[in-house]
């Protein structure tokens, strides 16, 4: 009986200690968004659930190493115990009682978080190996850092043009693969305001571990002052919309425009070239090329590269953005 | 040059080379008469491989007895007992010789694994890159992965290979051709799965997810192509061990007798046997999309990215109790031995092993909490889940009840055994935040999953691994392993690991991504990855050691033919090493496996005795 007491006040005090050290050093990084309130309580929970079977388990077998060793001088073995129907059952049991109640907590918290905000701000998200590209429907404006306004939730309807991708602020805490090919939801309402980095959870190749990007969480009357800048700011000319476009959309990150030989031909002098394809004819490089490299890479592939490298353009950007890149890349002599 | 070829590995490896040579040529005279560009490297590279491993398989002999028979010929098992130490570098039936061949393979492709990590932990220990290219970082950081698992497998197949058929008192396995055939598939397998550095290496991780893979250099379809074929030996194998539990088992040996690791073995076979096809086929269809364009994972043609995840975790999952099992299995066969005591609540533990098989076949939607799959399902693969928990807590409180009031002795491989149990409390208890899904949205693609799964792998499978290779390397060899070398290993191992893992975790939940070549500076992580690099290269360190002590050991370690840790298992019954067949007089069960402190009663008892 003594040895049960003493393994019972160690299981509580070791229990008590371990969560209050947990906290103490700081386990996550700061909770900006309203979702991250109801994770952290879950967290929480999940703190103390490991506390306790930490020390529970470990107490023992500790003690149990320590108070059952064999000592100088022994011999012969241990007890014969061979079980306890009973013991089997409580410890069978009460595990499934705290699973019920984990899955009841784990199933309220993903309510919780989930809750839809029908006038949420709508922000359509454009993943690309390696870019993040935002626009704000509602305003016409487009942006390659993330900006959202403090205390109203954001419907990010995201999609990629390439891979899988994944849109991750840990100071946000949830995170939503991003599927070519389809359009996935996130929903999260940021609370506090400051500079964040949005960092791209699932390998996407190459540069995956730089596919990080800018998130400003403001005031709502700075976003209204930055919303309205950008609209006004908007370049009037094709040609500086293009080029605009050509660093959103990371075209340069495999084209460059100063002659070198990058994942992808370089632009520069591109236009009215002759260009040799890897079927072996050759191709004058007017509009109607251009537009075609753009909307359908893979129908003309350029000679000392391959094909479905670079992805299809033609579902992200429209016509006029086309048509702008296209004036932009002529200006490249 | 005779009596080189006449060494079966030289010659399969000769026969393998010869194979790849004539697939590219057969391949590219194909393209040449049917009017194609007669050279396309990755059609080539990949039906040059799979013509390889035919031939490493055919030239090496383990075919052999099979066309023989198949042309109507009689055939009969070769004395291999003059063959000395050659046995283990050809075709051998006796499974004592495919269980240590299995091990020296799986010991061999964890080094080669491990490196790669050692060089990209070395890699990782300051921001910016340091001295590898993010391409070099990819490939090495997506073979640690498939390598090491590979590696696993093999060293399950070793355990069992070895000590089943001695615990059941059989000859042999049930089908010793296929036993040897499975063993020789994993060799090319593990080349062609090496070799995919040579093709440019892949950028997918292990997971090989496509769009990514079907985008990725040709390096890609090795490792297709070498886990097809690994996972091809593991199925064939996995049916071998479950007819010879089935069929083999000595007199008296009931089900509630089997020895605990049978019971492992048994839950783990099952999935090997029912499970690997899923890998198989997922990595073959993107195999598929990449050489005749089939768009299954296309979306451009109407495929579906998320149908590869479904299938790959549907084996990947469950996989990972194909690791974890046997090591669980191991350690409850080792506690009873150093404790003298009987296994607490044997039919519970022996049923909690079919109970995590059982339930691990529905959870793998949790791989996906974050993937975009129907939202409706995370509820129910969450409940799933975190049922997990209870025959897993099962274990830890059987193992418990089997220390309590016993006289606990701590030679190396007790002290291996207790690691596992710590370090595989730590990857269990740090599960259930991977269970429930919100908590799971931050967890994800972080460095917290990478510590929990280490702690998951290193206490279910590697040091369980390394107390049974110090617990069964004198009935291998005749001699035991130097104890003090063993502690050396273990002191060096095991606190520096669970530093490692515990670390890996807090940095993913301050923001570590996985799989990254290079890290922000500014999630304050930097100092934590210089301690994590350390303490990889201490745990290496160790290992080192355990070699050193192996190849030592083996020659001029303690002589101990007897049963030197006082074990009631049959194997221990008679002097070490084995006689080709095992037992030269069957026994029978006439007790309970873990009886230890019940006066007079044994386990089993030679017919001669009577």
């Amino acid at each position: 009986m003594k040895r049960y007491v003493i393994i019972f006040v160690l299981v509580i005090v070791c229990s008590f200690f371990i969560h209050s050290w947990l906290i103490s050093i700081g386990l996550f990084p700061l909770a900006a968004s309203a979702q991250s309130v109801p994770i952290d309580q879950l967290f929480n929970v999940h703190l103390w659930i490991i506390s306790a079977l930490f020390s529970l388990i470990m107490v023992t077998l500790v003690y149990s190493l320590i108070v059952f060793r064999l000592r100088k001088g022994e011999t012969g073995d241990g007890a014969h115990m061979t079980g306890n129907s009973t013991l089997e059952i409580a410890w069978t049991g009460i595990p499934l009682l705290a699973v019920l109640v984990l899955a009841f907590a784990g199933a309220r918290t993903l309510g919780e978080i989930r809750v839809i905000d029908p006038s949420a701000l709508q922000v359509k998200v454009t993943a690309g190996q390696w870019f993040w590209q935002y626009t704000y429907p509602e305003y016409g404006v487009a942006s390659s850092d993330l900006y959202l306004p403090v205390s109203r939730q954001v419907d990010l309807q995201m999609t990629s043009t390439d891979v899988i991708h994944s849109f991750w602020v840990p100071e946000f805490r949830v995170k939503q693969d991003i599927v070519p090919g389809r359009t996935v939801e996130l929903r999260l309402t940021p609370t506090l305001i400051g500079l964040y980095k949005v960092r791209c959870a699932e390998l996407c190749g190459l540069r995956h571990a730089y596919m990080e990007g800018l998130v400003n969480v403001v005031s709502q009357t700075d976003f209204a002052n930055w919303i309205s800048q950008q609209q006004s700011a908007a370049p009037a000319s094709p040609e500086l919309r293009g080029e605009l476009l050509a660093s959103q959309y990371g075209c340069l990150n495999c084209h460059s425009t100063d002659g070198s030989i990058k994942t992808g031909p370089t632009w520069l002098r591109l236009s009215g070239s002759n260009v040799k394809l890897t079927d072996g004819s050759t191709v004058v490089a007017d509009d109607d090329y251009l537009r075609t490299a753009i909307v359908s890479p893979n129908t003309q592939v350029v000679s000392g590269f391959v094909a479905n490298v670079m992805p299809d353009f033609s579902t992200v950007l429209d016509q006029t953005m086309v048509e702008s890149l296209v004036a932009y890349i002529k200006t490249l002599k | 040059m005779r009596k080189l070829y006449s060494i079966g590995l030289i010659r399969g490896l000769l026969w393998q080379i010869l194979g790849t040579a004539l697939g590219i040529g057969i391949l590219t005279g194909i393209r040449l008469i049917i009017g194609l560009p007669a050279w396309k490297a990755e059609s080539a590279a990949v039906f040059g491989a799979l013509l390889g491993s035919l031939f490493f398989v055919y030239g090496i002999g383990a075919v052999d007895d099979w066309i023989k028979v198949a042309a109507g010929n009689e055939v009969h098992e070769g004395d291999e007992s003059a063959w000395g130490r050659m046995r283990y570098f050809g075709v051998s039936l006796d499974h004592k010789v495919i269980g240590i061949q299995y091990l020296v393979l799986s010991l061999v492709l964890m080094v080669v694994g491990g490196s790669f990590a050692l060089i990209f932990r070395a890699e990782l220990a300051n921001t910016g890159l340091q001295f590898l290219t993010l391409m070099e970082y990819n490939t090495l950081m997506s073979l640690h992965g498939m390598v090491m698992i590979v590696g696993i497998l093999v060293g399950v197949a070793a355990f069992m290979n070895y000590l089943v058929p001695m615990m059941l008192g059989a000859r042999d396995m049930a089908f010793p051709r296929l036993n040897a055939f499975s063993f020789w598939l994993a060799v090319p397998a593990s080349l062609i799965l090496l070799s995919s550095m040579a093709l440019g290496g892949f950028d997918t991780g292990w997971t090989g997810y496509p769009p990514l893979s079907a985008r990725a250099p040709v390096g890609v379809q090795m490792f297709f192509l070498g886990v097809s074929l690994a996972g091809m030996g593991t199925i064939l194998s996995s049916l071998n061990v479950i007819a010879t539990a089935m069929r083999l088992r000595a007199t008296g040996m009931t089900g509630f007798r089997l020895p605990i690791f049978v019971w492992g073995s048994l839950a783990t076979s099952l999935i090997s046997l029912t499970a690997t096809q899923l890998i198989g086929l997922s990595f073959q269809m993107v195999m598929f999309q990449r050489l005749f364009g089939m768009g299954f994972f296309d979306p451009a043609k109407g495929g579906n990215p998320i149908l590869f995840q479904h299938l790959f975790w549907f084996y990947s999952h469950p996989a990972v109790y194909v690791f974890v099992l046997p090591g669980l299995g191991i350690i409850s066969e080792l506690l009873p031995v150093f404790a003298r005591k009987p296994l607490y609540g044997y039919k519970w533990v022996a049923i909690s092993s079919f109970a995590i098989a059982l339930i691990g076949f529905l959870v793998w939607g949790h791989h996906m909490f974050a993937s975009g799959m129907a939202e409706y399902l995370r509820v129910p693969f969450m409940y799933s889940t975190l049922l997990v928990a209870v025959p897993t807590g099962v274990k830890f409180f059987s193992w418990l009840g089997t220390l309590w009031r016993g006289k606990i002795v701590f030679p190396v491989p007790m002290l291996f055994a207790l690691a596992g149990i710590v370090v595989f409390l730590l990857g269990g208890l740090t599960g259930p935040p991977n269970a429930t899904v919100a908590t799971d949205l931050h967890l994800t693609d972080t460095y917290f999953i990478t510590g929990h799964f280490h702690d998951t792998m290193f206490g279910g499978y590697v040091f369980p691994f390394f107390a049974a290779i110090y617990f069964w390397f004198p009935k291998m060899t005749g001699r035991r392993m130097n104890e003090t070398l063993g502690k050396v290993h273990f002191w060096l191992m095991a606190p520096a690991f669970i530093v490692f893992s515990t670390i890996m975790m807090r940095t993913g939940l301050l923001g570590m991504r996985r799989r990254i070549a290079d890290y922000d500076s500014t999630l304050n992580v930097t100092q934590d990855h210089v301690v994590m690099t350390v303490a990889g290269f201490l745990v290496a360190l160790g290992i080192l050691v355990f070699i050193i002590n192996a190849f030592w050991s083996m020659r001029k370690g303690e002589v101990a033919t007897g049963n030197i840790w006082n074990s009631r298992s049959p194997e221990w019954q008679v002097s070490s090493p084995m006689p080709i067949h095992n037992y030269d007089v069957p026994f029978e069960v006439v007790g309970e496996p873990y009886d230890y402190g019940l006066p007079g009663s044994v386990y089993v008892k030679f017919k001669e005795q009577e």
